[in-house]
């Protein structure tokens, strides 16, 4: 059949057109998801809903953003805050949001780990949220230079710096990155770019792809209980709706993921209206000046706790230099995550409160990223950065007793 | 069989002219992002010491390719070193201020310079004493006429300089 004789100002040749019915009801009436779920399974469908508002809200921002190191600065300060219309509004939205949804990555992320969400046919679903994880870091870096006040400019600085490879001295990859000597002109433009158009299109691909690595291994479920997804959809169309283990993602799921939604979203709103200050450091509404550096400089909450691995190890040791010891784990501690599912040496799925021993484990682990989280807003000075050499040091011995561990959990329970 | 070789052979040169094409844009695309023409030449900065009033222990701040240059005359109880600048009978630190960790600006505190960003430090020499700075603040190549220093013009001062600090 390759001729379509309906007419196309008809809902039927329409149909007979694009197969919509049988699209709808693929992807969303008989896409089936586990009952036994909770609400930290809606915040895949909040992370949608949150970066839609990013693009929705950053639209409105482009058509004033100038991104010129001459006007950068007032074209925020002035024309988005004080004359667009409601220009503060989606500044406020953007700013908040772009900083909520790191949360709620990370507890997106959490969940994962925590239900072993990433083993056994379900690695790829991990691999790609790690991708989308990586991307939007990038898009929260790119987008803080933006206002080009003082943490944009010193933030932009010390990061394009990571790549001079500390002792290494990569010459000429810095200055190619950002063109030019120190952060310039080029560099907020090249970088705005990256904001507005590369990096949204990367991250929306990489969306697309991270909803498709769930469609053959489906999402986990509470007790990561096997579910033969044929047969509980038969049951479940024939009419056995208690019976069955799945409900459709579409009316059923999403109702509920609405709930949780509405929930998030008055979060956000209270945020974004009462207290959108937590996400506009005051430091950054002085211009950007290369010649001084504030006296305390600080990334964004979300990228803490790497930035303390960073400066964690602040002494030479071991024949190498403090700094490049501390590049070395901050690089380390982009990638490691990534690598998740091939370090957890346990056949079973399993959520973490059945496995005694990666249970302590996972909340070690939660508590040091807030340590370090904590650690890296406070001056490295006396104490401080002894807590942050411990909390680097307890980090990278997280992840290499993590093999051991599972390991030995699966041996109690009989799995090796 | 002929078939076959005439299938291999097509695909490739296909495949040759894909790559060629691919890395030639690459080239294009990566030399895209190098510092301008006009970047690369906003070239030299000059200062007379002479004419600075500097006040022996109070360090300078000068501005060259969009970095900061520090020039400290050091008193007489700051320690003399082969990496000092001498014009006459004064002893200067000429120094990139950079810290040489992640480039954040030392700022000047009694004695030392200390880092902000990671709590590095750096001597009135400009070495580095504490933190994870790997190295001393660097030298800018600098050439000297008189009292008058231009900067991004290396001369045998900054180059013998640069040698004791290496």
């Amino acid at each position: 059949m390759a001729l379509i004789n309906e007419s196309f100002f008809s809902a039927e040749g329409l149909e007979k057109r694009l197969a919509g019915k049988k699209f709808w009801k693929t992807m969303m009436t008989e896409y089936w998801i586990p009952k036994d779920i909770n609400f930290l399974w809606a915040l895949g469908v909040v992370l949608a809903v949150t970066f839609s508002i990013l693009i929705i809200s950053g639209i409105f921002l482009m058509m004033y953003y100038k991104p010129d190191t001459a006007l950068a600065f007032d074209s925020v300060n002035y024309t988005i805050m004080q004359e667009v219309a409601f220009g503060w509004l989606f500044r406020h939205m953007h700013g908040v949001a772009a900083s909520v949804i790191f949360l709620v990555i990370y507890i997106h992320m959490f969940t994962g780990i925590y239900y072993g969400s990433y083993k056994k046919g379900r690695e790829m679903i991990w691999i790609s949220g790690m991708l989308l994880f990586v991307t939007f870091s990038a898009g929260g870096f790119s987008g803080y230079m933006l206002p080009w006040g003082q943490m944009s400019y010193w933030a932009a600085a010390v990061i394009t710096n990571l790549f001079a490879g500390g002792s290494l001295e990569a010459w000429g990859l810095v200055e190619w990155i950002r063109g030019g000597f120190a952060v310039n002109d080029a560099t907020l433009t090249r970088f705005f770019m990256l904001h507005v158009f590369l990096l949204p299109l990367v991250i929306i691909m990489v969306i697309v792809f991270h909803f498709y690595t769930l469609r053959i291994p489906h999402v986990n479920n509470q007790i990561s209980d096997d579910i033969d997804y044929d047969a509980e959809a038969e049951k479940y169309l024939a009419g056995n709706k208690k019976e069955s283990k799945v409900i459709p993602f579409w009316p059923v799921f999403l109702s509920k993921d609405f709930a949780v939604v509405s929930v998030f979203l008055i979060f956000y709103f209270y945020l974004v209206f009462f207290n959108y200050n937590f996400a506009m450091d005051p430091v950054n509404f002085d211009p950007a000046n290369d010649m001084v550096t504030p006296a305390h400089i600080y990334p964004e909450w979300y990228f803490l706790w790497s930035y303390e691995t960073l400066r964690g190890p602040f002494f030479d040791m071991l024949g190498m230099k403090a700094g490049d010891i501390g590049l070395i784990i901050f690089g380390l501690a982009q990638v490691i995550f990534l690598v998740f599912p091939f370090l957890d040496k346990d056949p079973d799925v399993l959520p973490a409160h059945k496995r005694p021993m990666f249970f302590i484990w996972f909340w070690i682990m939660i508590v040091d990223l807030l340590v370090l989280s904590v650690y890296g807003k406070l001056p490295p000075t006396g104490a401080n950065a002894w807590v942050g050499f411990y909390a680097t040091a307890v980090f990278l011995l997280l992840w290499i007793v993590l093999p051991i561990v599972t390991k030995m959990d699966a041996k109690k329970r009989g799995a090796l | 069989m002929s078939n076959t070789n005439r299938r291999d052979f097509l695909g490739m040169s296909f495949a040759a002219v894909a790559a060629v094409g691919g890395a030639a844009s690459l080239v294009g695309m990566k030399q895209a992002w190098d510092p301008l023409p006009s970047v690369l030449a906003a070239g030299f900065t000059t200062v007379d010491l002479a004419k600075i009033n500097l006040v022996p222990g109070q360090p300078q701040t000068f501005k060259w390719r969009g970095k900061p240059i520090f020039i400290l005359e050091k008193t007489a109880d700051m320690e003399a070193y082969d990496g000092d600048l001498v014009v006459g009978d004064k002893r200067y630190t000429v120094a990139i201020g950079l810290c040489t960790h992640l480039g954040c600006i030392p700022a000047w505190k009694t004695d030392v310079w200390k880092c902000a960003c990671h709590g590095g430090e750096f001597d009135a020499t400009g070495k580095h004493t504490f933190g994870p700075p790997p190295k001393p603040l660097v030298t800018p190549p600098f050439s000297i006429n008189g009292t008058v220093l231009t900067l991004g013009e290396e001369g045998s001062e900054s180059k013998a300089m640069m040698a004791a600090r290496a």
